[in-house]
């Protein structure tokens, strides 16, 4: 339908506008606040233009920390999240990659089962199966490690069940032409399979880097060195002080640059990803 | 080089299903055999095992003097070309062709020749270095032939690789893979549900029928004696017309109250068998007042020709003849046919009740 109604046109960009600056003016006010010093935002009377301490603010936080609450630069925190978002992003994309590649694939006793198994899963997140993780990975030593921040993440039924449903509308006669090419299984996995999952994978490497990078309960339960702990318990951390005031300033610089690698993530992706979920060109 | 020879091959189905049902066929070195049927009748299943795509559940296939039942599709020395070209999307033409040679170690100056070689032939050398997503559906079907070709195997074997081209691209591809399989002299075995491409195709045509071999022949002596009422109305365009007769005697049929003669007819019928009786369209005339009558219903027009639609009793019926031949006025057409060109088929069986 093709219509010329200059009113409604401007009540729905109005309807849209108002709505974005709903959603937009937080994400402004935490960025106001991380150039202001900590009296400023405590007043009450935050101007509505940057301040001028934002150089001293990001340095502050980058390289040494909220002096009391944390305790460790949130630069170590930066890194601490982006190894753990990066090891479950990558660790979930080789993991389902492989097990979708053994549940299409491969005709194996029990095959529908084990899918079914993993497709379960989806069912028990990190929370419901919350203590016996916690006590495997407490009676491996791996409390405080990379690993064991990363290895219970790993697993991901969506992860396979997005790569299944890709590999399902790969036509068997690729399969066929591999096998009269004289490629074998991992051969055809490898020149074939992998070359064409690429904007899924990207895909996949989004959703799950931001969620890798926005885990809370697992690192707050797991890590106990200040050394180890990641950006988004940081800033609870921050926060919720008991005996001292909250450096505001120094909790929004850190929400400001918790926000940006997820940002970069998404911007830097954004063409395969869409690919990657609405691809249909095989 | 190497003749395929197919013994007593049968597949069944896990549930039972018998899909193929003892079939034997017998390629002989450079030939071009040709499978067809309708769809579900066993053609393709019968490829597949002949490529090793799908086990074999009883029988024998040969490929040379090797056994091939047991050995993987890589090592038997084949190619095949697939009816949605199975190209691989993310390499370029020039890896599409040389992946499979590749895998087989060949040196890169025997890639480069070969490629070079059937590019030249198929003439798709500006596209070497395209993606398969670029090019247009022959351009496709010729990269499908190159991957075929560069490897230099024994059997070529084609799965309707025609189906997903316009009707017109349709006509010159099926002129040059005629063409190509003549030059390199590899025996090739081609799986169609199209007739056309059928009979201009094979030097032996399969004609295939719910997982049985209905006939096995050269194209002309199948389109002119076929076996079956099920081969006489699946070739030919348009089909045959099959109209219910009654046995009068020897070489004698009665055909709507007519009686006709017929020189290809096996003796010792009892006069009253009810049998099947094939005219073919093209065959029939109009002329001469002792002739079937046919009440015409209406005319199509093919440009050259004209198909006279009618209904003789319960049975419609088809005559061609040359545009202007017959007065396309006419309410009723007097038939008539040469004797020779008559078909007499078994009224329970379809089998072909013919001299020897």
């Amino acid at each position: 339908m093709v219509e010329n109604r200059p009113f409604n046109t401007f009540m729905a960009y109005l309807v849209l506008a108002i709505g974005v600056v709903i959603v937009a003016f937080p994400v402004y006010l935490a960025i106001l606040a991380s150039t202001f010093d900590a009296s400023t935002i405590i007043n009450g009377n935050m101007p509505l233009t940057p301040g001028d301490q934002a150089a001293e603010n990001y340095y502050r936080t980058i390289f040494v920390g909220a002096s009391r609450s944390t305790r460790e630069p949130v630069g170590t925190m930066m890194i601490n999240s982006f190894v753990m978002a990066m090891g479950i992003a990558t660790g979930k994309i080789l993991i389902s990659i492989l097990s979708a590649f053994a549940v299409v694939y491969f005709a194996f006793p029990f095959r529908k089962t084990a899918f079914w198994v993993i497709f379960i899963t989806l069912m028990l997140p990190v929370e419901v199966r919350i203590y016996p993780t916690y006590k495997i990975v407490a009676d491996l030593g791996l409390l405080d490690t990379y690993t064991g921040l990363i290895l219970p993440l790993i697993a991901s039924a969506t992860g396979t069940l997005l790569f299944r449903q890709f590999f399902m509308t790969i036509p068997d006669e690729l399969l066929e032409a591999s096998k009269i090419d004289g490629a074998g299984p991992f051969k055809f996995f490898k020149d074939t399979l992998v070359p064409l999952s690429v904007t899924t994978m990207a895909a996949l490497f989004v959703i799950q880097f931001i969620y890798g990078w926005n885990q809370y309960l697992w690192p707050l339960l797991i890590t106990t060195k200040d050394s180890m702990q990641t950006i988004v318990i940081g800033i609870k951390k921050m926060i919720t002080t008991q005996d001292a005031l909250t450096e505001w300033q120094i909790a929004m610089t850190t929400a400001v640059l918790a926000m940006l690698p997820p940002v970069a993530v998404v911007i830097l992706m954004q063409r395969l990803f869409v690919k990657g979920l609405v691809e249909t060109e095989k | 080089m190497a003749e395929v020879t197919l013994t007593n091959v049968r597949k069944v189905y896990a549930g039972n299903v018998e899909a193929v049902k003892g079939v034997d066929i017998d390629v002989p070195d450079g030939g071009f055999c040709v499978l067809v049927g309708p769809s579900g009748c066993g053609k393709s299943t019968l490829l597949r095992m002949i490529a090793g795509l799908e086990t074999i559940t009883s029988g024998e296939i040969r490929i040379g003097n090797r056994v091939v039942n047991e050995i993987e599709p890589a090592e038997r020395d084949i190619a095949m070309v697939f009816q949605n070209y199975a190209l691989y999307p993310h390499m370029s033409v020039y890896d599409n062709m040389a992946y499979g040679l590749r895998n087989r170690k060949t040196p890169k100056d025997e890639i480069d020749r070969r490629l070079a070689e059937a590019a030249r032939i198929l003439a798709i050398e500006p596209f070497l270095q395209r993606k398969p997503r670029q090019l247009s559906g022959g351009q496709r079907q010729r990269v499908a032939m190159g991957r075929a070709i560069v490897r230099k195997p024994q059997v070529f074997l084609f799965d309707e690789p025609l189906s997903n081209l316009d009707a017109k691209l349709r006509v010159q591809m099926r002129v040059e893979i005629k063409k190509l399989q003549r030059a390199l002299g590899v025996t090739s075995v081609y799986v169609t549900h199209d007739q056309v491409e059928a009979m201009t195709l094979s030097d032996k045509l399969v004609v295939m029928n719910a997982g049985n071999v209905e006939q096995v022949g050269v194209p002309n002596e199948v389109y002119r004696r076929p076996a079956s009422r099920f081969v006489a109305t699946f070739i030919g365009s348009p089909p045959m017309n099959i109209v219910p007769g009654t046995v009068e005697g020897e070489g004698r049929i009665n055909v709507a109250g007519r009686s006709i003669p017929v020189v290809d007819m096996a003796a010792g019928i009892a006069p009253g068998t009810a049998v099947d009786v094939g005219l073919r369209p093209e065959d029939l005339e109009h002329g001469g007042a002792e002739g079937i009558a046919l009440p015409v219903d209406f005319v199509e027009e093919l440009g050259a020709h004209q198909l006279f639609h009618g209904r003789l009793g319960e049975v419609e019926m088809v005559v061609q003849a040359p545009t202007g031949d017959i007065d396309h006025s006419l309410k009723t057409l007097s038939l008539a046919i040469d004797p020779a060109k008559v078909h007499v088929f078994d009224r329970e069986t379809g089998r072909r009740l013919g001299r020897g």
